[in-house]
C-alpha cells in the first residue's frame, strides 16, 4: 500500500446512487432509470418512497465531509448506504477501491470492522457494559484477546478525555461523555473512515461546540476521514472541509463552506445560508476592490500608509485591522505587492454575504 | 334428523388420535417417561439427601451470594416454614417437579420465541395456538397426558411444560422485539457476526424481560404442579388433594401455605436475579 500518503486518494466513491423504499422498489428503480420519474411520480405510480436519488460524492483521505439536510432529506439513508447497512437500489459505491456490493457477508463484516467505524445519534452504548467494555466492543467481536483490546480501548478513551471513567457504566455519564465513548469505540477499531450520524444533535449547545472542535482536531491529528451527517449548517461549516447539501434525496450542492455561503447553488441553499454569519467565512480576496479602482475613487489616498492583510484574512480580521487605524480601508498584500483594497463598503458587503463580483457597481 | 347428530365433538377425533399415538409410539413415550423420571428422581434425591437444615443453609447462602440479603432472608423463612409444618419431603418433590418442568419449558419456548420475533408470519401462526393453550382450563391438559403416560409424575410434568410454554414464549418474543434498533444497528455496523449480535447485544438487552418471562413460567408451572396432585404427581399437590378428599381443613391449609411459601421463594429469587441485572455490582474491572 504505497498510496497511503496520497492526500487526493478517494476513499469512498458514490456514483449516482439511488435508494427507493417499498414493496415494488426494484420496478420503481428500473422505471426511474428508464423514464426519469420524479419523486412524487414514483410515489404515485409505485407507492414507493425515494430515499436517495442519484447521489454522487467522493470522500478523500483525511477529509471531513459533511452532509447537511433537514429530516427526511435522505442524509441518514445515504450514510447507511456507505457501509451497506442499507442496500442501494441502483448505483455503485466503492470503498477503498472495492465495490461494496460485491462483498459477501463475511467480507462485508470484515470491512465494517476494520475500515469503516460508525457513531450514532443515539450513541447506542450497551447499558450492561462498562465504558471500557463498550469502547472495546468492536475489537471484542473481531476476536481480539481481552488484555490487548482493553489496552487499545483504554488508549482510545484517553484520546477523548475519558481515561478516568473506564470502570463506570453508561448511565453514570452525561450525554456529552456518552458520545465521547461512542467516538472512542469507533476510534478503537482504527478505521480509515468514520461515519458520524448526527452524533451531536442531542447535546446542549455548549457541549456540542466543544465536541465539534475536539472531533475536528482529533480526526485531523489521527489522519482519519469522516462523513459527518448533520441538520445544522453551522455545525457543517464548523467541522466540514467540504459540505454537501441534501434536499428530498438529492445532493443540491457540494463545496467548501465559503463556496456554499458565497455562491449558493439555488434558492433553497441561499435560504439556509441567509442566517449564517459570514465573518469567518468570507475572505479578503472576495470582497477587495482592485487597486486602480480604489485610486480612481480616492485620488488623494496614500496606499502605502494603509494597514496590510493577507488575501486569506477573514472579515473578522479585516474589521479588527480597520478599527486599529484611523483610515477606512485595508490593503490586501500578496507576495509583497498590494493586489487590492478592502474598504468599509467592502466589509459591509462581506458581512451581508454578497460577493464583490455580483454587486460591485459603484 | 336428530340435532344431536350435528353436535361438534372434537374429542371424538382427538381421543382416537391419542389412542393411536399410544399404541404406535409406546416405546418412544416410555423412553421419554423413563428419562423424565430419572432426572426428576435425581434432583429429588439430591434435595432430600442432606438433612433439611443443611439444604436450607445452602439455599440461603446461595441466595445471599447471587441476589441480596433480603432475598436470602425470605429463602430462610419460606423453607423453614415448609420444614416446620411437616411438608419438607413434599415441598422438595414439588420444587423438583417445577424445576424440571421449567427447564424443559424454557428450552422449548426460548428458541420458538426468538423465531417468532424474527419472523412475523411464524408469530401470527402460533399466536392462536398460544391463546388456546392459555385459556383452556389447566386440568384439561391432564387428560391426554394421563392417557399417554398414565398416572404419576410424568403426565404432571408434561402438562406443566405445556402450560409453562406460552408465557415464556410470548415474553421472549416481546423481549427480542424490544431490543433497541440502534443497538442492533451498532452490531451490524461494527461487523459483528449474527451469533455475536445474539449473545452480546440481544440476549443481554432482552434479559430483564426474559427474566419476567421466567418468573411467569415458574409461577404458572407451580400452579400446574399443585393441580397435578389430582393425577398422582405427589408433592404438595398430593397433600392438598388429600386435604380436599378427606375434608381435613388443617392439612389442606398447611399444604396451601407451604405452596404459598414456595411460590414466594421462587418469585423473589427470580426477581432478585432481575434486579441484579439492572444494577450491576462487582462486575467492574
Amino acid at each position: 500500500m504505497n498510496t497511503i500518503n496520497d492526500a487526493n486518494e478517494v476513499l469512498v466513491d458514490c456514483q449516482s446512487v439511488w435508494k427507493i423504499f417499498g414493496a415494488r422498489s426494484s420496478a420503481a428503480a428500473k422505471a426511474v432509470s428508464e423514464r426519469g420519474l420524479s419523486k412524487s411520480q414514483v410515489l404515485n405510480e409505485f407507492n414507493c418512497v425515494v430515499g436517495v436519488s442519484g447521489a454522487s460524492l467522493q470522500v478523500r483521505r483525511g477529509e471531513i465531509f459533511c452532509i447537511m439536510g433537514l429530516s427526511g432529506s435522505g442524509k441518514s439513508t445515504l450514510i447507511r448506504l456507505l457501509n451497506r447497512l442499507i442496500e442501494p437500489s441502483s448505483g455503485k459505491i466503492t470503498v477503498k477501491g472495492k465495490d461494496i456490493a460485491s462483498l459477501n457477508a463475511g467480507e462485508l463484516r470484515d470491512m465494517r470492522a476494520r475500515n469503516i467505524g460508525m457513531v450514532f445519534q443515539s450513541v447506542a452504548l450497551l447499558p450492561h457494559r462498562t465504558v471500557l467494555e463498550n469502547a472495546a466492543f468492536g475489537l471484542e467481536v473481531r476476536g481480539i484477546a481481552k488484555d490487548e483490546r482493553n489496552e487499545i480501548a483504554r488508549a482510545a478513551l484517553e484520546k477523548v478525555g475519558l481515561g478516568d471513567w473506564t470502570a463506570r457504566y453508561p448511565d453514570e455519564l452525561s450525554g456529552g461523555m456518552q458520545q465521547r465513548v461512542g467516538l472512542a469505540r469507533a476510534l478503537a477499531a482504527d478505521p480509515e473512515i468514520i461515519l458520524m450520524d448526527e452524533p451531536f444533535s442531542a447535546l446542549d449547545p455548549l457541549i456540542r461546540r466543544q465536541l465539534q472542535d475536539e472531533f475536528r482536531q482529533l480526526t485531523k491529528s489521527l489522519g482519519k476521514s469522516a462523513v459527518f451527517i448533520t441538520h445544522d449548517l453551522e455545525e457543517a461549516i464548523r467541522i466540514g472541509d467540504r459540505i454537501a447539501i441534501m434536499k428530498d434525496g438529492v445532493i443540491v450542492q457540494v463545496g467548501t463552506a465559503e463556496q456554499i455561503v458565497t455562491k449558493p447553488a439555488d434558492g433553497y441553499v441561499a435560504d439556509f445560508v441567509a442566517g449564517i454569519s459570514k465573518i469567518h467565512l468570507v475572505r479578503a480576496h472576495s470582497v477587495m476592490q482592485p487597486v486602480a479602482e480604489y485610486r480612481r475613487l480616492h485620488a488623494d489616498a496614500k496606499l502605502d500608509s494603509l494597514l496590510h492583510a493577507s488575501p486569506e484574512a477573514d472579515i473578522a480580521e479585516l474589521i479588527d485591522l480597520t478599527m486599529q487605524s484611523d483610515r477606512d480601508a485595508v490593503a490586501v498584500v500578496d507576495n509583497g505587492a498590494i493586489i487590492g483594497v478592502v474598504t468599509t463598503r467592502g466589509l459591509l458587503r462581506g458581512v451581508a454575504g454578497t460577493s464583490a463580483a455580483t454587486v460591485d457597481v459603484g | 334428523m336428530n340435532p344431536e347428530s350435528f353436535q361438534l365433538s372434537p374429542g371424538k377425533y382427538l381421543a382416537p388420535t391419542v389412542d393411536w399415538l399410544n399404541t404406535n409410539f409406546h416405546p418412544f413415550f416410555d423412553g421419554l417417561a423413563r428419562l423424565i423420571e430419572s432426572v426428576l428422581g435425581g434432583i429429588e434425591t439430591a434435595l432430600l439427601f442432606l438433612p433439611p437444615y443443611a439444604v436450607i443453609l445452602a439455599a440461603v447462602a446461595l441466595a445471599a451470594a447471587v441476589t441480596s440479603v433480603r432475598v436470602a432472608l425470605i429463602t430462610l423463612i419460606s423453607l423453614s416454614f415448609c420444614w416446620l409444618v411437616g411438608f419438607w419431603t413434599a415441598s422438595m418433590q414439588t420444587l423438583a417437579l417445577v424445576t424440571v418442568a421449567v427447564i424443559i419449558s424454557v428450552f422449548i419456548a426460548f428458541p420458538l420465541g426468538v423465531l417468532a420475533s424474527r419472523h412475523r408470519r411464524f408469530e401470527s401462526a402460533i399466536r392462536p395456538v398460544l391463546d388456546i393453550m392459555q385459556t383452556v382450563p389447566p386440568w384439561v391438559y391432564l387428560i391426554p397426558a394421563v392417557m399417554i403416560f398414565s398416572l404419576g409424575r410424568v403426565p404432571a410434568i408434561i402438562a406443566t411444560i405445556v402450560y409453562g410454554i406460552p408465557p415464556m414464549l410470548r415474553l421472549t418474543t416481546l423481549a427480542f422485539n424490544q431490543v433497541p434498533k440502534d443497538l442492533l444497528e451498532l452490531g451490524q455496523a461494527t461487523g459483528a457476526s449474527p451469533k455475536s449480535i445474539l449473545l452480546k447485544i440481544e440476549i443481554p438487552s432482552a434479559m430483564p424481560t426474559l427474566l419476567v418471562g421466567l418468573n411467569q413460567c415458574i409461577l404458572l408451572s407451580l400452579a400446574m404442579v399443585v393441580l397435578a396432585g389430582l393425577v398422582g404427581a405427589g408433592g404438595l399437590g398430593a397433600e392438598v388433594t388429600r386435604g380436599l378428599t378427606r375434608m381435613e381443613m388443617g392439612l389442606g391449609l398447611r399444604a396451601g401455605l407451604a405452596i404459598v411459601a414456595i411460590a414466594i421463594l421462587l418469585d423473589r429469587l427470580t426477581r432478585g436475579a432481575l434486579q441484579r441485572g439492572r444494577n450491576p455490582v462487582g462486575t467492574a474491572a
